[in-house]
């Protein structure tokens, strides 16, 4: 009853969009599809919800085809684009009305399942989606994503352009949702809420780099990992990358996360590297790898 | 059923919420009749009018005082020399110079015939034809004054037998040319409107992104054509309606037909309009895209419907493009229930080719529709 994937290809013309991406979600999981943009999430969505055919491969949506069975996909499925796109000049209550009309139920039948949400936004159920805030409208958005009770949700990168706040509560409810059984694929740019899901696949330029638990791909980080901090940040990251003996500079945050080439590495030997090209206040700490330099070391 | 219905529900709640449309919709249609109505006209009036008389006889003065009595020109100089006459109507002042030569008189009671010279601006092709007509009319009639007072009771018997025509003009017995205009200008609010606002209201869908939401939902295309479609079908029949009353009340436009029939007719015109507005807004992104195409097309059918300019007088191959126009058809079964008052048979020919054009339309149309790209 998930959502299956094989062999997935689909150019734009000339533009291979997405190439022999395979994969599985498990009914009731929360999936997540992490890559930067441009990387073929959105074409994916697009496919699963039936917007879109591939040109190659099949893929399932809770056992029935996205091309033969298209019709009864529809019927099963809550999609949440990217961009906000429900009806600006139509009020809360009249876009939720509208689209549980056109899944042929009401409000009140899956009341239950938008309860946690449709609270929330309920004392502005008069005012226009138009004139709503971000964080309001993404609720609004889930809302009608939800009214038809679907077997699988789809949220294309659903906190863009959203508060720290209402991201967090975002995630809270998806967790909810999850738990009363509902599949969630979820796409992100950030990497911070690939931890919040059950698995990830990191995708890049419309190829899979690795499919795991959040844990695992942290886990298979080959290297050992180093927090790096000086006065001069922008000398700090140069320096680094012209050390004969480094590996990989990213920055992150205040810190600088640094690699070695060799296994035998000694932090005094960076330290008075570093000292001799003139920094000061230089401070380097091991660290724990987390699913960005997972990433970037999967990209590299 | 209950899904169309209240598709059409949301979609007058979104018509009647946009304040930019709503003046679009309901005024431009009132503004475009009387204004329209009242400023395209085919009379050409206020002659700009001017002679010389190189004659100064009792009977060039008369003809020039005939001139003065016509409402249709005003008489604003009479000039001395052909030159001051030329570089007069180089400058604009005048439009029509009449110039009356030495001997006009006696060459016209001792020869029976005299010349006149006649210089008409003809940059508007058109008014220069009717002006002239307008003088000869003038002139010919005074020409016969002439003759009846040229001769005696004596020459009675031999007088020849002049033949006079009179024509009576059938349905539109004063020639007003608003009685012509205005049911054209009808068609063309009736067709502009719902063209432009059909054409640009699914694209509307596109550019915000409900399309997409709407297309992942089980929603049926028919259902969703139809839902989208059908209250501009009712914009389109309340226009008619707004606009007969405007001719009946301000124009007094006579209403020979049945109004009925004319309804029924426009029923069919309308599907053909949406199944073009529809075919429009697949194949383009954006409002303006739809926009511009939109205008493309009701150019070209305004001016080829034989609103403006009788059809019978375009070239053949023009003629034949005017059979693909569906503004056409209206134009011809406006004008003959309303002022003819054809009946049902009278009209079937167009009738037909409305219908088979409203199914090809909408055929391509709901057919060139996607919900999967």
């Amino acid at each position: 009853m998930g959502i299956s994937l094989s062999n997935i290809s689909k150019s734009y013309k000339k533009v291979k969009a997405v190439q022999d991406i395979s994969f599985e979600v498990k009914p009731g999981e929360l999936f997540g599809l992490i890559g930067p943009d441009g990387a073929g999430k959105t074409t994916l969505f697009r496919i699963l919800t039936t917007l879109l055919t591939p040109d190659q491969g099949t893929a399932t949506v809770t056992d029935l085809d996205v091309v033969k069975d298209y019709k009864s996909i529809r019927k099963s499925v809550g999609y949440m684009p990217g961009r906000f796109s429900l009806y600006q000049d139509l009020t809360i209550e009249e876009n939720l009305t509208f689209f549980a009309t056109i899944f042929g139920t009401t409000i009140e039948e899956n009341y239950d399942l938008i309860e946690d949400i449709y609270v929330q936004i309920e004392p502005f159920k008069k005012r226009r989606a138009g004139k709503l805030s971000g964080g309001m409208k993404q609720k609004l958005a889930l809302s009608c994503a939800l009214i038809h009770k679907p077997k699988v949700l789809f949220l294309d990168e659903p906190t863009t352009g959203v508060d720290p706040v209402s991201r967090k509560e975002f995630w809270e409810m998806l967790k909810r949702l999850q738990k009363k059984g509902i599949t969630i694929l979820v796409s992100t740019p950030y990497m911070d809420e690939a931890a919040l899901c059950d698995r990830i696949a990191l995708i890049q330029d419309g190829s899979i780099l690795d499919i795991d638990s959040p844990e695992k791909i942290v886990e298979k980080f080959p290297k050992n990992i180093f927090n790096v901090k000086a006065n001069n940040m922008y000398k700090l990251i140069q320096e680094l990358q012209s050390y004969q003996h480094s590996y990989s500079v990213y920055p992150f945050g205040e810190f600088v996360h640094y690699t070695d080439q060799r296994d035998a590495f000694e932090i005094k030997d960076l330290q008075s590297h570093l000292k001799n090209q003139g920094l000061d206040n230089i401070i380097i700490e091991k660290t724990q790898p987390n699913i960005e330099d997972a990433f970037m070391e999967l990209a590299k | 059923m209950k899904t169309i219905a209240y598709i059409v529900q949301k979609e007058f709640k979104q018509i009647f919420r946009n304040k930019g449309m709503l003046p679009i919709i309901f005024i431009l249609p009132i503004l475009q009749l009387v204004i329209l109505s009242n400023a395209a006209t085919y009379e050409v009036k206020n002659i700009k009018f001017a002679y010389i008389d190189s004659d100064h006889t009792s009977t060039s003065r008369e003809l020039v005082e005939k001139f003065n009595a016509s409402t249709y020109f005003n008489v604003l100089a009479d000039f001395d020399s052909h030159d001051q006459a030329s570089s007069a109507m180089l400058a604009g002042d005048v439009d029509v110079i009449l110039e009356i030569p030495n001997n006009f008189e006696r060459h016209l009671l001792k020869e029976k015939k005299a010349s006149l010279s006649l210089i008409i601006n003809a940059i508007d092709g058109a008014a220069a034809g009717v002006e002239s007509g307008y003088v000869n009319q003038i002139v010919q009639n005074y020409n016969q004054n002439i003759k009846t007072e040229l001769m005696d009771a004596s020459q009675k018997a031999v007088q020849p037998v002049s033949i006079v025509s009179i024509p009576s003009f059938w349905y539109n017995v004063t020639l007003d040319y608003k009685t012509f205009m205005v049911p054209g200008i009808l068609v063309l609010l009736v067709t502009m409107i719902t063209l432009f606002l059909s054409g640009m209201n699914i694209v509307r869908e596109k550019e915000i992104g409900t399309l997409e939401q709407m297309n992942v939902t089980p929603i049926r295309k028919s259902q969703f054509i139809i839902g989208k479609l059908f209250p501009f079908w009712i914009i389109g029949m309340g226009l008619l309606t707004i606009g007969l009353i405007l001719a009946k009340v301000i124009f007094n436009i006579p209403m020979v037909g049945s109004l009925l029939l004319l309804y029924g007719y426009t029923s069919i015109y309308i599907l053909v309009v949406l199944g073009m507005g529809l075919f429009i807004s697949n194949f383009t992104d954006t409002q303006q895209q739809a926009m511009f195409i939109s205008w493309f097309f009701v150019v070209i059918f305004i001016l080829m419907s034989g609103l403006f300019t009788p059809i019978e007088s375009m070239p053949k191959w023009a003629q034949i493009i005017t059979e693909f126009n569906p503004v056409k058809y209206f134009v011809e079964i406006v004008r003959m229930v309303l002022l003819k008052g054809s009946g049902p048979l009278d009209i079937l020919p167009q009738v037909l080719k409305t219908l088979l054009y409203a199914i090809v339309m909408n055929g391509l149309a709901v057919w060139s529709y996607k919900k999967v790209s």
